[in-house]
């Protein structure tokens, strides 16, 4: 209730213009007092919002993504006995276009990251990420791979970490059932501008970066640096 | 459509040559033994790879191209061919193919054993070794622009690997659009329902037929071997199989390494654990093709969703089994070097009757999924004469396991090259003769009946056995430090195949070489041959009758 005027103002003029616009015709019904309150009225969008938030929490369709062995167990808990669906989740949609929710069960290689980049970018806005598994944490058991990534967060943003290898269902479940709870409270999806973007190049210029680069490469044609020895 | 009998003595009628009278039929190509543990040894020179397989092939028998190892040493590098008969397993011989230090060049096999292409590529992207004569010689588990070979000694691994644009330009933007011709160029996967995880298929199409399809593999190479070969034998290593062949198949993996490491350490497991290892190996083997059938009922209908939960359930079923006898649902690490780690659970009547129980329901809810699945007229449409591999093509790609098992050869370690308790137990093995999609789901099926029929009898064995007589472990020392320079290539029946680990021990705690012969990386191989010419929903049919694991296929 921050709008400027109070709700009911004048209660005569109001309820008198929208009446005088419905007899009338058109008039300015569709930019009516009323409405113009409705719309810059704080209270009346949160709760909104709320609602909004609340649906996209209660129903969420997960992308069917199986990397390595996690996704067994993620196939368990899609199927009956755990049955995911019971949380409003479990739903897998064979495209990133339909879906909201990227399970990444599993290790993930030089060879595999820019595609599960792409994957990941496809994904319509607001996007959400569970982390399932050590290797999506820190490369797991695999972490002193000469291919390995050490963590999904190198490539992607991830809002939920799911730690075992592999979780059981349950834990899957109890993930997933976070994020929900994030989600019907507000959390959007995260900013476009990943952290591990900023992290190494940090505030240099684009200039400085090629410079900082061009001990590196011979051409200046750098798009990819795999370096897994110095990541964190 | 035929259970083997029993009766047939197959094995008894492959002549077995000794080492001096194949040393005899190789003459002057053999320049030195280097005999293994498990083979005899026979040292050639570099540009007579293609002349010896040949002459051991053709005039010996051995017709069965296992594994290709490549290593590195000081002073030279090394590719090993390890040869055996589909006949009689147990008759072995490795090729030992010295190359130059400098300039690492040795023939390819290729020309005499199909198998041979990827095992080759492999040997190059790892270790560095060019092979002649080798029709494709490019890197395949690492991507293209990668640079070294991270297996060999001079790797350095902090050096940064930068990938160019050039090597990163869309593959589909220029050269496929080509107006004048009229195929098509379709990528399927690597992100992909129908694949099984992270492979990725570069097909072309003309119309809907399959004119060339390219497994492209690589997307899950986890540096397993690397990994071995930084661990130590007693504890380090065991926690690995469990990840290569994620679908059930932990502890036949751990099996595999467990068998190689303990005859190469000369470790006595006893009776009483190779009872219990049999019997959670069988049921891992359940809990594998019931995945294999979930998921392929899924590739060939979308509408088998049912087959797919019914099939999960009873894995469920097994998987808690297995859970109560290891402790862990899906990575067991159950198995020590000389036995298992923990006796059966307490109360074991609990376990057996459970156990019992499980057994009970199993021919019922087989025979739901041959009402559901093998009865049906879509499936049978969609599976029958696709997919086709005859067993000369099988062999000659080395495919094993249910694979080359649905085409008609009988071969299966557990019987031709026993271990464990095999050989004491009453059980077939199972072959169909129709080469086809359908055979090769009809021999799983067949063979979680026999797998069944093996962990009764397990049971029934265990539940008897005295109580002072359950040794679980056999007395290994606390550091094991094979001999310097032995070499051993043992190899078991997995849940897709032949999966054998060859090891060569420098004297340290620690192999220096390890090397993973996977059964589906061999199977995968077949795809092209099932799939050209055939439409491309049969592809994935063919894809999901293959039932590959990626973290086996690439490691």
């Amino acid at each position: 209730m921050s709008s400027d005027q109070p709700f009911i103002t004048d209660e005569s003029r109001v309820v008198t213009e929208t009446r005088d616009s419905r007899m009338e015709g058109q008039g300015d019904r569709f930019n009516s007092r009323l409405r113009e309150a409705f719309g810059s009225s704080p209270f009346i969008l949160t709760k909104f919002d709320k609602f909004l938030n609340w649906c996209r929490g209660s129903s969420m369709f997960m992308l069917q993504f199986g990397i390595a062995c996690c996704s067994i167990e993620m196939m368990h808990t899609y199927a009956v006995k755990h049955d995911l669906d019971r949380f409003g989740s479990g739903v897998p949609r064979a495209s990133p276009r339909q879906a909201d929710v990227m399970i990444v069960p599993g290790t993930i290689v030089s060879k595999f990251a820019p595609r599960m980049k792409r994957v990941y970018d496809q994904m319509p806005e607001p996007k959400f990420v569970v982390g399932m598994g050590s290797c999506t944490i820190s490369g797991g058991p695999f972490q002193e791979g000469y291919n390995v990534i050490k963590g999904a967060e190198e490539v992607i943003p991830i809002d939920i970490h799911v730690p075992g290898c592999p979780p059981r269902p349950e834990a899957l479940v109890y993930g997933v059932v976070k994020l929900q709870e994030r989600v019907a409270n507000g959390e959007a999806a995260p900013v476009t501008v990943k952290p591990y973007e900023l992290e190494e190049f940090s505030d240099l210029e684009r200039d400085e970066l090629v410079e900082k680069l061009t001990d590196q490469i011979d051409e200046d044609e750098l798009v990819m640096r795999y370096n897994f020895a110095d990541s964190p | 459509m035929s259970l083997e009998a029993p009766d047939t003595p197959e094995t008894d009628d492959v002549p077995e040559r000794t080492p001096d009278e194949l040393e005899a039929l190789l003459g002057d190509l053999v320049v030195d033994r280097d005999d293994h543990l498990n083979a005899p040894g026979f040292v050639i020179r570099p540009d007579t790879v293609q002349e010896t397989l040949s002459r051991l092939k053709s005039a010996a028998g051995y017709d069965h191209l296992s594994l290709v190892t490549a290593q590195e040493y000081e002073n030279r590098y090394e590719s090993i061919y390890h040869l055996k008969k589909f006949d009689d397993p147990t008759q072995e011989v490795s090729v030992v193919v010295p190359a130059d230090k400098d300039r690492p060049v040795s023939e390819s096999g290729e020309a005499v054993f199909r198998t041979a292409d990827w095992h080759e590529r492999e040997a190059y992207d790892l270790i560095g070794i060019e092979y002649d004569d080798h029709p494709d010689l490019r890197r395949i588990l690492l991507p293209e622009t990668w640079q070294g070979h991270p297996l060999s000694m001079d790797y350095d691994r902090d050096r940064p690997q930068i990938a160019t644009l050039p090597a990163h330009a869309n593959p589909l933007e220029e050269h496929h659009l080509d107006a004048e011709s009229d195929t098509m160029f379709l990528n399927i996967g690597p992100h992909h329902p129908a694949t099984h995880g992270v492979l990725h298929l570069k097909t072309i199409l003309d119309g809907e037929q399959v004119i060339d399809v390219e497994p492209d593999i690589g997307y899950l190479h986890r540096c397993e071997e690397q990994m071995a070969q930084s661990g130590t034998y007693r504890h380090q290593i065991m926690p690995y199989p469990d990840r290569w062949d994620w679908g059930g198949g932990g502890l036949l993996n751990e099996w595999a390494y467990a068998r190689a490491a303990e005859d190469l350490a000369d470790i006595e497991v006893p009776e009483y654990a190779q009872v219990i290892r049999t019997m959670g190996a069988e049921m891992c083997r359940i809990a594998a093709h019931m995945l294999a059938l979930a998921t392929f009922a899924l590739d060939v209908n979308g509408d088998f969703t049912a087959t797919f939960m019914y099939a999960i359930n009873d894995r469920e079923r097994v998987q808690n089994l297995l859970e109560d006898l290891t402790g862990q649902r899906l990575m067991f690490n159950y198995f020590r070097l000389g036995g298992v780690v923990w006796d059966l659970p307490e109360p074991r009547e609990e376990f057996f009757s459970k156990t019992r129980d499980f057994l009970d329901q199993l021919p019922g809810s087989v025979e739901e999924y041959h009402d559901l699945v093998t009865a049906n007229e879509i499936f049978q449409m969609r599976t029958i004469d696709t997919g086709i591999l005859p067993p000369e093509v099988a062999k000659e790609y080395g495919a094993t396991g249910p694979v080359v098992r649905g085409s008609g050869v009988d071969y299966d370690l557990r019987r031709d090259d026993p271990y464990g308790y095999y050989d004491e137990l009453d059980w077939d093995v199972v072959t169909e003769d129709g080469c086809d999609n359908y055979s090769r789901l009809l021999v799983r099926m067949r063979e979680v009946e026999e797998s069944a029929k093996i962990i009764e009898q397990c049971v029934d064995l265990l539940e008897d056995w005295p109580e002072d007589e359950r040794t679980i472990q056999a007395n290994v020392p606390r550091t094991l430090r094979p001999d310097d320079d032995t070499e051993i290539y043992r190899a078991v029946e997995a849940a897709k195949g032949e999966l054998g680990i060859y090891i060569r021990a420098d004297g340290t705690d620690k192999p220096a070489r390890f090397k993973i012969r996977s059964p589906c990386f061999s199977n995968l191989q077949t795809l092209p041959e099932m799939a050209n010419g055939e439409y491309i929903p049969d592809v994935i049919a063919a894809l999901g009758s293959l039932d590959i694991v990626l973290g086996e296929v690439d490691r």
